[in-house]
């Protein structure tokens, strides 16, 4: 393993049963890099991540997170990482103030880090006056991008984004799409998953699972040119047509 | 650790004050019931209505008639003959006849007639009637001394019943619908990526609960000494010691539920029907366990309520301390242990 490489997976392997949900897959990401994991539903995306979450036990196969091995090492790993699911998932019914802080102390960010954590977001994220309001009257973007904000409150090496843009507008889409960049460049590596192709140009790199297995892996550039397409829609068509699975 | 902890609870707080109307349930609950409970409802019968049906009429009846119309449990409704008694009856005009034998004055036989649709209060008015009638005729009245409860007094039953019941309504049920409201809203998943143990989201879920719990106990116990006149004589500290370990065992058993279903309304459902049910039927709070076939007796064995209810009972009203309890809280001591040790396990299983 490389020192840069903060995420491995080696032969990453998930069985339910005679069902291979997530078939020997082998990859690594770089320190700072974007990565997106593309695949249709059912191709073991979420499966994948949630085993580099520390949330699943691999059946065989390996993989480590920001140095710590998902399997045996799965409460360390998730000290080091960020979540932000498909599913909007801070309280509904607390303020934005309270869902900071509350995410911010399960990290154990201390309360002067979090008030000064709250500054910095206000400004950041350019909605302060309705930073005492539920967070349920915020539009949807805005609750998105608070979401990514709060994954990434305890600065993570990585963050795991599960679908972060679904539903919501291009406009809203480019502004989260910045605050990624704004993340990698500060050093956190970001992996993504998405349904959108014009999102997967903006990854650094991406890999495009069917069935199980990782069938491409390159920069959008370099998979574009190895199956002679315009664009990644047309790559990921390509491939995904090729699955014999549902 | 214990930052994260300490975060956890205030957000469970919050929850809890900003949906004011669970925590009026949660608060309001024990009350309302303890006032219906004490004061409307009870199974005293105070106004049996009665008749009496004579083929002559003579002074000793006459006399009798009057003895039982100054009761004040009885409301004498008038004469009928003898012909009319099941038409009486079953016009709902009386709740029990009482007939006298044409050769009273000599043996003093009497028959009483009543109306058993309700079992109840048909045992209760024919109890009556026995104990007004029999009295002066019996050679050697015996002493009959009721202890404990002296008059009798329903509330003095109900009290204990509503606290095994109210702590199984806000533990179990408030606990379930919380856990798995988080699995509905995905919450849970992000609370799972985080640093935070899964044993700790549970036990931090409990606290308010476990509050709440101690203040339905503190606010019960206070009507019922006060407003209800129920004893409690017994010790404070069994009395505590059991409602803590009763109130554990309930919320654990609402982490129970939460690993079974997926949705707030089905934990809602399984706590409310499969939880309540027995706390009613198989507790002894409404039925005596006595009298159920064998098979139940021995269903009631595995409700919570039938060792928690007893044991209030021994100790708020019959004034007994830890010693006689110490079957009752072995019991709930062993349940709570083993009820805990598997839903943590449960719950810790389903993240797999």
């Amino acid at each position: 393993m490389e020192r840069n490489d903060v995420i491995t997976a080696d032969n990453l392997t998930k069985r339910f049963g005679d069902f291979t949900a997530v078939d020997a897959i082998s990859f690594s990401v770089r320190r700072g890099e974007i990565f997106g994991f593309l695949g249709a539903n059912g191709a073991g995306k979420s499966t994948a991540m949630r085993m580099l979450c520390g949330l699943s036990v691999p059946t065989s196969g390996h993989a480590s997170v920001a140095g710590c091995d998902v399997a045996r090492e799965s409460e360390k790993v998730k000290r080091h990482i960020g979540y932000m699911s498909q599913r909007f998932s801070l309280y509904n019914d607390m303020t934005v103030r309270q869902n900071i802080a509350l995410f911010a102390g399960i990290y154990g960010l201390s309360s002067s880090q979090i008030k000064e954590r709250c500054r910095e977001l206000a400004e950041t994220l350019a909605f302060e006056k309705e930073f005492d309001m539920p967070v349920a009257v915020l539009p949807l973007g805005q609750q998105q991008k608070l979401s990514f904000a709060v994954a990434t409150i305890h600065s993570p090496e990585v963050v795991f984004l599960d679908e972060p843009t679904g539903g919501v507008d291009p406009l809203t889409r480019r502004q989260f799409w910045e605050m990624i960049y704004k993340a990698a460049d500060e050093g956190t590596t970001v992996f993504v998953t998405t349904h959108y192709m014009d999102e997967a140009e903006y990854c650094h790199r991406v890999s495009i699972m069917v069935d199980g297995k990782i069938e491409a892996l390159g920069t959008p550039g370099e998979l574009k040119a190895m199956f002679n397409a315009a664009g990644m829609d047309e790559v990921f068509r390509f491939l995904a047509r090729r699955a014999t699975r549902q | 650790m214990n930052r994260s902890f300490i975060a956890f609870v205030r957000k469970e707080v919050t929850h809890i004050v900003r949906d004011p109307r669970t925590m009026l349930i949660a608060l309001l609950i024990p009350v309302v019931q303890m006032i219906l409970f004490g004061f409307a409802i009870s199974t005293e019968l105070n106004d049996v209505e009665v008749v009496v049906a004579t083929p002559k009429m003579t002074p000793a009846i006459e006399s009798k008639v009057a003895q039982m119309a100054q009761n004040p449990y009885i409301t004498f409704r008038g004469y009928i003959t003898t012909d009319k008694v099941d038409h009486c009856l079953s016009s709902n005009e009386a709740l029990a006849v009482v007939v006298f034998s044409r050769d009273y004055d000599r043996n003093g036989k009497f028959q009483i007639v009543a109306d058993a649709s309700n079992t109840t209060t048909a045992q209760t008015a024919t109890g009556y009637l026995t104990n007004i009638l029999s009295e002066s005729k019996a050679a050697v009245a015996p002493n009959v001394r009721i202890l404990f409860n002296p008059q009798l007094k329903s509330s003095y039953n109900f009290v204990p019943g509503i606290m095994g019941l109210i702590f199984i309504l806000i533990c179990a049920m408030l606990t379930s619908v919380s856990i798995v409201r988080e699995k509905e809203t995905g919450t849970m998943e992000v609370l799972l990526v985080s640093p935070i143990r899964p044993v700790m989201i549970v036990v931090a879920k409990m606290i308010p609960y476990f509050a709440l719990a101690c203040i339905d106990l503190v606010s019960i116990l206070l009507i019922s000494r006060y407003a209800l006149d129920v004893p409690l004589s017994g010790s404070m500290t069994a009395l505590f010691a059991l409602s803590f370990v009763y109130i554990i065992l309930a919320l654990a058993l609402g982490l129970f539920v939460s690993t079974l279903v997926e949705s707030q309304m089905a934990a809602l459902l399984i706590s409310g029907m499969v939880f309540m049910m027995p706390v009613i039927m198989l507790s002894g709070m409404m039925f005596p366990i006595e009298n159920m076939p064998t098979v139940l007796q021995w269903v009631s064995n595995i409700v919570p309520a039938r060792w928690y209810i007893p044991a209030m009972r021994k100790i708020m009203i019959e004034g007994l301390g830890f010693g006689y309890v110490a079957k009752e809280g072995l019991v709930l001591t062993f349940m709570a242990v083993a009820l805990v040790a598997i839903s943590v396990k449960r719950f810790n299983n389903r993240l797999q």
